[in-house]
Formats: C-alpha cells, sequence, structure tokens
C-alpha cells in the first residue's frame, strides 16, 4: 500500500528531477527516512545537525501541518499525499 | 458608511464594479478610501500595481531602490522598454498615472529598514509583501504584526508560487507562525539564481491583488489561515492550512520579538568583507592573461547545465555546485584552480567548500561571467 511524497522544486535537484515519489504508508517519519534513504543529499537540506527536521522545512500530511497533528509519528493513511513545503523568498 | 463620493468619471470608469451586487457603491467607496503599501516593484509588485491602480485604490505607496533592467521586463510588466535604466518606483508610477489618474501615488526610494519599517507602514491599511529576500520579509511580517496590519504574502521559485494572508489581529497566523526561522544563506537560491517563468509572479501577484481589494473593499473571505500553492509546470492549485502558533515569538500568546531585530543577523547574513577572503580572489582580467601562459589554471564552472549553454569559458570544466562535494575525487588538488560562476556568488561558496576540504589552490573570479563579459570577452552573453 502506497503513498505519495510531493517534492518541491527547490529541492528536486536532489531527487534527480523527480516531482513524487511512492513509498510504502508508515509514520510520516519513517516515510521521510525512507526518501533520504533513496536520495542521500535530501537529508542535509531536511534535517539540521541535530538530525531534527529545519525549521524551514513544513511536512503537511493531506492538507494539515505535522506540528499540529502528531508531528514524525503522524500516520499517513493509505493514498494519501506527503508535502514538503520549504520557505521560498522570490519576489522580484 | 463612508462618506466618500464617486465622480461621473469615476462611476463610468468602475461601472463593472458597481453594477455588481456584492460590490457596488458601498465596495467602490472603500476602495478610493484605502491604501495600499506594495513592498517591492518588481514580479510580484507590477501585476499588483496595475491592478490595484486600475481597480481605483485611493492610495497606493511604492517602496523600492532598484533600477529597470532589461532582465526584468520578462515578468515586470508594469516598466517597459522605454524606462529602461530610471528608478522602478518612477518608472512603475508613470505607468500608473496613465492607467488612472485618480489614484494618488506615492513613492519611497529606500530599502525597508528596522529604522524605517514603522514610519514607511503606518500611513497604510493594508501591507503587500512582494519582495524577494528573507531579511525584508521577516521584517515586513514583524512590523506589521506590530502595527495590527493585514499583510498580503506571496513568493514565488522557478514554476511554484505560494500565497496568503497573514493577519494576527483577524485571529489568522503570521509569517514566523509558518517558518519560525528562515533557511541559512545558500540554502535556498534567489530568483536572480534559480530563475522565474515570466508568468508565475503574475498569477501569485494578481492573487494578491484579489485580496488586498477583498480587504479594503470588505468582501468576500480572506485567505487568512490557508497558504495557497501554485505549480505552474503541473498547474495544479493546493490548499494548506495554517495556524496561529500560541508560542509564536511575534504574534504568540506571549511574544519575545516586540521591537523590530537587525534581519541580517537574524537570517545568518554576514557582512561582506568578513565573508571573503581577498587572497582567494581573482578577477576575471587576470584569469584571461593567466590563461594565455604557459601554466594556465584548471577552469572549473559551477553553473547547472542550462547556464552552461548559455555560454562558459573556453576550456572550462563544469560541475555543479550542489554535486561538487559528492565529485572531490575528479578534482586534482595539486594544480592551480579558478572557479567561476554567472555573478561569483556560488563560485565564492564553491571555494570555501574545496578549501575547506584540501584543495589550496583555488581561487574565486569575482564578478562572475557577468565582469568576463564586460571586461574580457563581451561574445559570452550575459543573462
Amino acid at each position: 500500500m502506497a503513498v505519495t511524497l510531493s517534492i518541491p522544486t527547490a529541492l528536486r535537484q536532489y531527487t534527480g528531477g523527480a516531482a513524487a515519489v511512492t513509498l510504502a504508508s508508515g509514520p510520516v517519519g519513517q516515510l521521510l527516512a525512507n526518501l533520504v534513504e533513496q536520495h542521500p543529499q535530501l537529508g542535509k537540506q531536511l534535517y539540521n545537525e541535530q538530525g531534527q527536521l529545519r525549521n524551514f522545512v513544513n511536512i503537511y500530511v493531506g492538507d494539515e501541518d505535522i506540528r499540529y497533528l502528531q508531528g514524525p509519528d503522524t500516520q499517513v493513511p493509505d493514498g494519501e499525499t506527503v508535502s514538503i513545503i520549504p520557505a521560498i523568498a522570490g519576489g522580484n | 458608511m463612508t462618506n466618500t463620493t464617486l465622480s461621473n468619471e469615476e462611476i463610468r470608469r468602475y461601472s463593472r464594479h458597481l453594477i455588481m451586487p456584492e460590490f457596488g457603491m458601498q465596495g467602490q467607496r472603500r476602495v478610493k478610501e484605502g491604501s495600499v503599501l506594495l513592498i517591492g516593484a518588481g514580479g510580484l509588485g507590477s501585476p499588483l500595481a496595475l491592478y490595484l491602480a486600475a481597480a481605483g485604490v485611493g492610495h497606493i505607496g511604492l517602496v523600492d531602490f532598484d533600477v529597470v533592467d532589461e532582465s526584468n521586463l520578462q515578468r515586470q510588466i508594469v516598466h517597459g522598454t522605454s524606462t529602461l535604466g530610471i528608478r522602478k518606483t518612477e518608472s512603475a508610477k508613470r505607468r500608473l498615472w496613465d492607467l488612472n489618474p485618480h489614484v494618488e501615488v506615492t513613492t519611497y526610494e529606500e530599502q525597508i529598514t528596522s529604522e524605517n519599517a514603522f514610519e514607511l507602514l503606518r500611513p497604510y491599511d493594508v501591507i503587500v509583501d512582494g519582495t524577494d529576500n528573507f531579511p525584508t520579509r521577516y521584517l515586513t511580517n514583524d512590523a506589521s504584526v506590530m502595527l495590527g496590519k493585514p499583510n498580503v504574502y506571496g513568493s514565488i521559485f522557478r514554476f511554484e508560487g505560494q500565497a496568503t494572508v497573514f493577519h494576527p489581529k483577524a485571529g489568522g497566523p503570521c509569517y514566523r507562525c509558518l517558518y519560525p526561522e528562515p533557511p541559512p544563506p545558500g540554502l535556498v537560491p534567489s530568483c536572480a539564481e534559480g530563475g522565474v517563468l515570466g508568468v508565475l509572479p503574475g498569477v501569485i501577484g494578481t492573487i494578491q491583488a484579489t485580496e488586498a481589494i477583498k480587504l479594503i473593499a470588505g468582501i468576500g473571505e480572506p485567505l487568512i489561515g490557508r497558504l495557497m500553492l501554485y505549480d505552474a509546470l503541473a498547474m495544479r492549485f493546493r490548499e494548506l492550512k495554517l495556524r496561529r502558533n500560541p508560542e509564536c515569538p511575534v504574534c504568540g500568546d506571549h511574544p519575545t520579538v516586540t521591537e523590530l531585530i537587525d534581519y541580517e543577523q537574524f537570517c545568518g547574513i554576514i557582512p561582506e568583507p568578513a565573508q571573503t577572503d581577498a587572497s582567494y580572489e581573482i578577477t576575471p582580467i587576470e584569469v584571461a592573461a593567466w590563461l594565455k601562459r604557459d601554466d594556465p589554471p584548471f577552469l572549473l564552472d559551477v553553473r547547472e547545465p542550462n547556464e552552461w549553454e548559455i555560454g562558459h569559458l573556453p576550456g572550462a570544466t563544469r560541475i555543479s555546485v550542489n554535486e561538487l562535494a559528492d565529485r572531490l575525487g575528479e578534482l586534482d588538488t595539486a594544480r592551480e584552480m579558478v572557479v567561476y560562476c554567472r555573478s561569483g556568488v556560488r563560485s565564492g561558496r564553491a571555494v570555501d567548500l574545496l578549501r575547506g576540504t584540501g584543495f589550496r589552490k583555488v581561487k574565486n573570479m569575482i564578478g562572475g561571467i557577468l565582469r568576463w563579459s564586460d571586461e574580457v570577452d563581451p561574445s559570452i552573453p550575459k543573462y
């Protein structure tokens, strides 16, 4: 059973250009760990030196921020989309 | 109820608003009484300024200290070929005057700073963030929260955009609830480094303009507590929930940031001179002379393949700055090396990385391809 992780433009250079990755369902923390295993360069972008998710990267399960669910322990139901939403500043 | 009146000329001009029952005379009078401050008159600011002026917003403020450059015109539609080289505020003001002379436009040819932010924002009802960097975005957020004003937010990158309305006074979140901290410099590229689809700021800026007009007209459901995401390549809109964080240092229940701070420092930006060591630098003219000698350096281009295709230095080898850490094995530590990119920023990072991993004979070509084109070989295009 699978869930989709959507990769934002800013991070696609670390996933070989892939806009979405399909992974087996599970807690969101585990999904991200599996993603980083497939694409090791993403690790530095997503996690700080202490191994915590960086503060300018938000993770959503469906339309809800995992900070307001159960954080990395949030279970991702089958067929749901997990989105990585980094801060972007462009406007010019 | 407002006392502002509309002249017959204005009634003709705004008739398509006036005949909508949801908007009507009352909405149009409020728009005429309203004021909006646009921070940035660039990609997002262009469609914003045009639509706000066309809609009859009584007072529009424009903050920008830049001048119109050829590379702006692919997306900054308020400017034109005839205003190349003049200040963006002045260029936009001319266009807006032509579009709608009933609108008052005030221009500020300066950068918004912690010192002038309150003074700039105070006279306006709605603040619109169309800037292009993290320090200004945090500053605009904090100043708007402290003054209790709505901040209509939009940002863009390549093919993707985000928009929302931050308005803690109305119960919504602020920018710091969404992103408590900025990314360290260098991790997230700017539009100048990363590129941007020309129509993208049109879509996001128009969403911001819609929200600003709704806020001052007092109609509809504002984009508060919702983050609109737009992907131009997939042509898909999505909406995510945003919540006010009770622990937020600026808009939370017990704020710890109660005055404006040093936002460059907050965003980890170290002033230029401290960051660069002149002995690691070399000018394009020096590189050109060195390449003619019998001990030419190894030339490393750290840009992306599509940039390389636009033009590159003869004899160079390309490894993108993001791949460099994994491809150090392809480089010779014993050989003299010159690293370059478009403007010298990415190559500076590459030189830091290389020096940190044992490459001692590495120099950064300052000013990059842009300066090479100016000073050595104009046949290499600037972009």
